[in-house]
């Protein structure tokens, strides 16, 4: 029994979900109980989608159990063929209904209905939404994948590639298609499907007419292309084509496939430049904390360090399928990788060490909120603000620009820190009022509140104290002088600036906390 | 899957029941509102990661702060008997209350898979209460999908404080209030009962666990909210008397509650009607604005919450609505004779649901406003329907004088949205 206040992420069907609701022709009927059509929401709420995701619920009730579940499985495919007269069927079940053992792939093939039936177990005990999602895809590839098709490339000249991976749902899965589509179209590379999103069931079909495969989404679709590799001779990308680094590694991956010498340097984009103008002097070794979908965070961490000149001090995910992703790269950073789905760890970490960037999912921008901490959404899981109206990829030459852009923006700017840490106490410019373009005052009552929390050996947040176990007593005391001289600190810095003291303190075995210990602190630690 | 056309006997009107796919909650989305309404009272759901999911998913980011309900997750070991899930589920407890002090009231919540399995969380909660006698009072309840729609949630969690309310100390007869209210809803029915004469006015839910409503013979209790036939049920059974009334929605529906509680504490009508007379001509002007905007228009309900027939009653009566189907997930005809009656005989009244179905009639009937939830709102907006989100009419305080104005416009604003946008 695990205890979850908050989840990344849902069940598994809620990732075959996302893989049905995706394409154009998938009718996916799901064995369960009233109540599991909340997940429609997240689709035409979330996402704004104008139509239901093609989903039937059986909506068995109590009286139903042990009678006739199965007979009203059966009902419900034959209803949602006539009514909806699919490209395929899905069939799974959800957590309730893998109790009942009615075998719904089974029932549904025994009903010999004129359409391609795809069965799909959905252990929703073990797994999680992505995997739900990428053992969808898989399943659906395997299926109905024709073998009598030949290459494009035989007829046109061209080298041809399938874009696997964005399902409905995704961290902007819709503009990185594009982005990526017109960097293939743009190397003379013909785009044979984008699959699952968009993709009908007879297009899903012709994935083998391709010569090779771009995995944009590993966590989707990487157990799909490992398939294809081997029964359709098909290679497939490894890189995760994010920032400016991420894009041109893809395009050698793409050129050592193909082929022929793709230039690197017809990539046009913005992003290196303004990240080497001495403007962006300011953002070096800014301190950052990434956390979110294995693979997204491993990829961002490494732009956060080499393409933007931030210090990565935490890295973490929380799902198992990426974490070899997120620990190899947190190898190479010199950091140690948090993996964990409790965001209660997370929350802990982070307060721990007060990074002055938080890049991460909707669940660390509410922690981030909480400690007074400026944070940029990089990955699932997805709230109506990751769906903005306007083109805004992350992948590609265009999305290298929205980082930038999104990462920088929340900091408190070069010249407004330099005049912040000089006048500490002028009664308009002062750290209390916030950073300048960012609204002023708003943000001042959550520092005072974050301040607090790592000030207070007594945290007013239930939650963080339990999981860290018993808050560490406090066998020293601060001197009125020095709190009023760590306010002089500017307040993007001052959180971590009291936890090194204190730290200091313990270590030095110093009760009484003096305006000389904060710099002695200072001077032993550095920044 | 399957219709029936049943005709009732005492209304003489014949009832549509469906079967089939249910857009609906179920009832552990009223831990949402229930576990803002008492305070120091939290919500244990037993279930799996769906459940948490739904929570999530439901609330939204309005109460990420510090929520006072969590799920503990069934996991494979727990099914596959290598983990007594007994056990579990008091270790489970145990990090909670050490980690959460101030929680008076635990409630642990069954779901769909913890009634599959069977696991008996009434006996776990009798276990658990004599753990942690005195500081924690434990109960239990079924929110599962399988047995409770949305609201039932709510029904079912105050049938299971009923049961240990201790009996009345005081010699006065009192009234008890029935229902969770949004706090300035309670507050302003607390003000108008007392001024009314009526001798002690009790709550349920408590706004704390240690306000727990007493209760015996003499309680008279009123339902504020139309699906609490449990809580109902079991309050008679501890001999409080139920008054009948129509649900305190709008001007009429507000004066007719509280003349059903004022009559049967034996208070003149005369003394009502002087309590009520400025607050409901408030009402009534506040309703004035929205009356040209809503005169005439049609609905269509989709089943959500069972407060769509005190809603169609309001609509149709106080602001001139016609309702062209109303659809509730379950018809207490009990508990809503009142405002059924004053439904006109041609409204087509459904009870279940099969959603393809319905919405095949939605489109026939072309409604001016559909009343729906958030799964088919934006489809249906697509198609070129006006809807209004029912989940708001739970979230929104909208019961007495005061919100009748509100509760009009929340059926206005989207009407008044189409005219005004030219894109």
């Amino acid at each position: 029994m695990q205890l979850a206040v908050w989840t990344y992420e849902g069940p598994p069907h809620v990732g075959a979900m996302r893989v049905a609701t995706a394409m154009t022709d998938v009718h996916f009927v799901m064995h369960a109980p009233q109540g599991d059509t909340y997940a429609d929401l997240l689709f035409t709420m979330i996402e704004r989608r104008n139509k239901r995701p093609p989903v039937t619920y059986t909506t068995f009730e109590a009286r139903d159990l042990g009678s006739d579940t199965a007979e009203i499985f059966k009902d419900s495919v034959r209803d949602a063929y006539e009514r909806f007269k699919p490209g395929a069927l899905l069939i799974g079940e959800s957590c309730t209904a893998e109790l009942l053992q009615d075998n719904p792939s089974g029932l549904a093939k025994g009903l010999n209905l004129p359409v391609p039936t795809v069965g799909v177990d959905l252990p929703a005990y073990q797994r999680k939404e992505h995997w739900g999602a990428s053992e969808t895809f898989y399943q659906l590839v395997r299926h109905l994948a024709r073998r009598d098709l030949q290459k494009l490339s035989a007829d046109t000249g061209r080298p041809s590639c399938n874009l696997l991976g964005p399902t409905a749902l995704g961290f902007r899965h819709r503009d990185d298609v594009k982005e990526l589509a017109k960097l293939m179209e743009d190397f003379g590379i013909d785009v044979n499907i984008v699959a699952p999103l968009n993709c009908s069931a007879a297009e899903l079909a012709t994935v083998g007419q391709a010569d090779f495969n771009i995995v944009l989404y590993p966590e989707v679709a990487e157990t799909a292309a490992r398939w294809l590799e081997r029964e359709f001779g098909q290679p497939f990308t490894k890189t995760v084509p994010l920032g400016i680094t991420g894009t041109r590694a893809l395009v050698r991956e793409v050129s050592d496939i193909v082929g022929r010498e793709l230039s690197e340097d017809d990539i046009a984009c913005n992003m290196p430049w303004w990240s080497r103008s001495i403007d962006s002097t300011y953002l070096t070794d800014k301190r950052v904390f990434v956390f979110g979908e294995g693979y997204r965070a491993a990829a961002a961490a490494k732009v956060a360090s080499s393409e933007l000149g931030f210090q990565v001090v935490g890295l973490g995910c929380y799902n198992r399928e990426g974490a070899r992703a997120v620990r190899e790269t947190a190898k190479e950073l010199g950091i140690e990788p948090l993996i964990t789905d409790d965001y209660l760890a997370v929350e802990e970490a982070l307060s721990e060490v007060q990074p002055e960037l938080v890049l991460g999912t909707q669940m660390e921008r509410h922690i981030a909120k909480r400690l007074g901490l400026p944070c940029t959404v990089i990955s699932s899981p997805v709230h109506v603000q990751d769906f903005p109206a306007g083109y805004s990829p992350q992948y590609g030459p265009e999305g290298a620009n929205q980082l930038f852009d999104t990462w920088v923006h929340p900091l408190v700017m070069g010249l407004e820190e330099h005049l912040l840490g000089m006048f500490r106490e002028d009664f308009e410019f002062n750290d209390d009022a916030g950073a300048s373009h960012l609204g002023g005052h708003g943000a001042r009552p959550q520092q005072a509140a974050a301040s607090e929390i790592v000030a207070n050996p007594q945290p007013t947040n239930h939650e963080t104290a339990t999981v860290s176990g018993e808050p560490e007593s406090a066998d020293f005391t601060w001197e009125a002088d020095a709190e009023k001289e760590l306010k002089k600190i500017p307040f993007f810095v001052r959180g971590k600036a009291r936890r090194n003291t204190e730290r200091y303190a313990v270590q030095h075995n110093v009760a009484q906390i003096t305006v000389e210990t904060l710099y002695e602190a200072k001077a032993h630690y550095g920044r | 899957m399957s219709t029936t056309l049943i005709s009732s006997p005492p209304a003489g009107r014949d009832i549509l029941r469906e079967r089939g796919q249910r857009e609906v909650f179920c009832g552990l989305t009223g831990i949402v509102w229930l576990h803002r309404s008492i305070q120091d009272a939290f919500f244990l759901i037993v279930g799996s990661r769906t459940c948490a999911h739904l929570m999530q998913s439901a609330a939204g980011v309005m109460i990420f702060a510090e929520p006072r309900f969590a799920t503990a997750i069934l996991e494979d070991k727990d099914l596959a008997g290598l983990a007594d899930p007994n056990d579990e589920l008091d270790k489970t407890v145990d990090r909670l209350l050490a980690r959460r002090p101030d929680i008076k009231l635990l409630f642990l919540v069954g779901s769909c898979p913890s009634e599959v399995i069977k696991l008996d969380l009434s006996k776990a909660a009798t276990r658990l209460s004599a753990r942690h006698n005195p500081n924690v009072r434990v109960l239990s309840y079924s929110g599962s999908g399988i047995e409770t729609t949305f609201t039932q949630g709510e029904d079912a969690c105050l049938a299971s404080m009923v049961e240990g309310l201790a009996t009345g100390t005081k010699p006065a007869a009192s009234l008890l209030v029935v229902g969770a209210l949004a706090d300035v809803v309670r507050d302003q029915f607390e003000r108008l009962l007392t001024k009314i004469g009526i001798p002690d006015v009790q709550f349920l839910p408590p706004k704390n666990a240690s306000e727990m409503p007493n209760i015996d013979g003499d309680t008279q209790y009123i339902l504020a909210q139309p699906f609490l036939r449990d809580t109902s049920l079991a309050l008679e059974k501890r001999g409080a008397q139920h008054i009948a009334a129509s649900y305190p929605l709008g001007v009429d529906g507000t004066t007719a509650w509280l003349r059903a509680a004022a009559q049967a504490f034996d208070i003149h009508d005369s003394q009502v009607n002087s309590v009520t007379e400025l607050p409901a001509a408030r009402g009534r002007k506040a309703l004035e604005r929205y009356r040209d905007k809503l005169k005439d228009k049609t609905v269509f309900f989709f089943p959500d919450s069972q407060l769509e027939i005190p809603l169609a009653r309001f609509l149709t009566k106080e602001v001139g609505m016609t309702a062209l189907e109303v659809g509730t997930p379950y018809l207490h005809k009990d508990y809503l004779a009142d405002d059924l009656t004053q439904l006109s005989a041609e409204v087509v009244i459904s009870e279940g649901q099969d959603v393809e179905k319905q919405l095949d009639r939605c489109r026939e009937a072309k409604p001016d406003i559909t009343v729906c939830g958030l799964g088919l709102a934006n489809p249906l907006e697509d198609e070129g329907f006006t809807t209004k989100w029912s989940i708001e009419l739970i979230f929104t305080p909208i019961q007495g004088y005061d919100q009748a104005g509100d509760l009009a416009e929340l059926f206005a604003r989207p009407l008044h949205r189409k005219t005004r946008l030219a894109v």
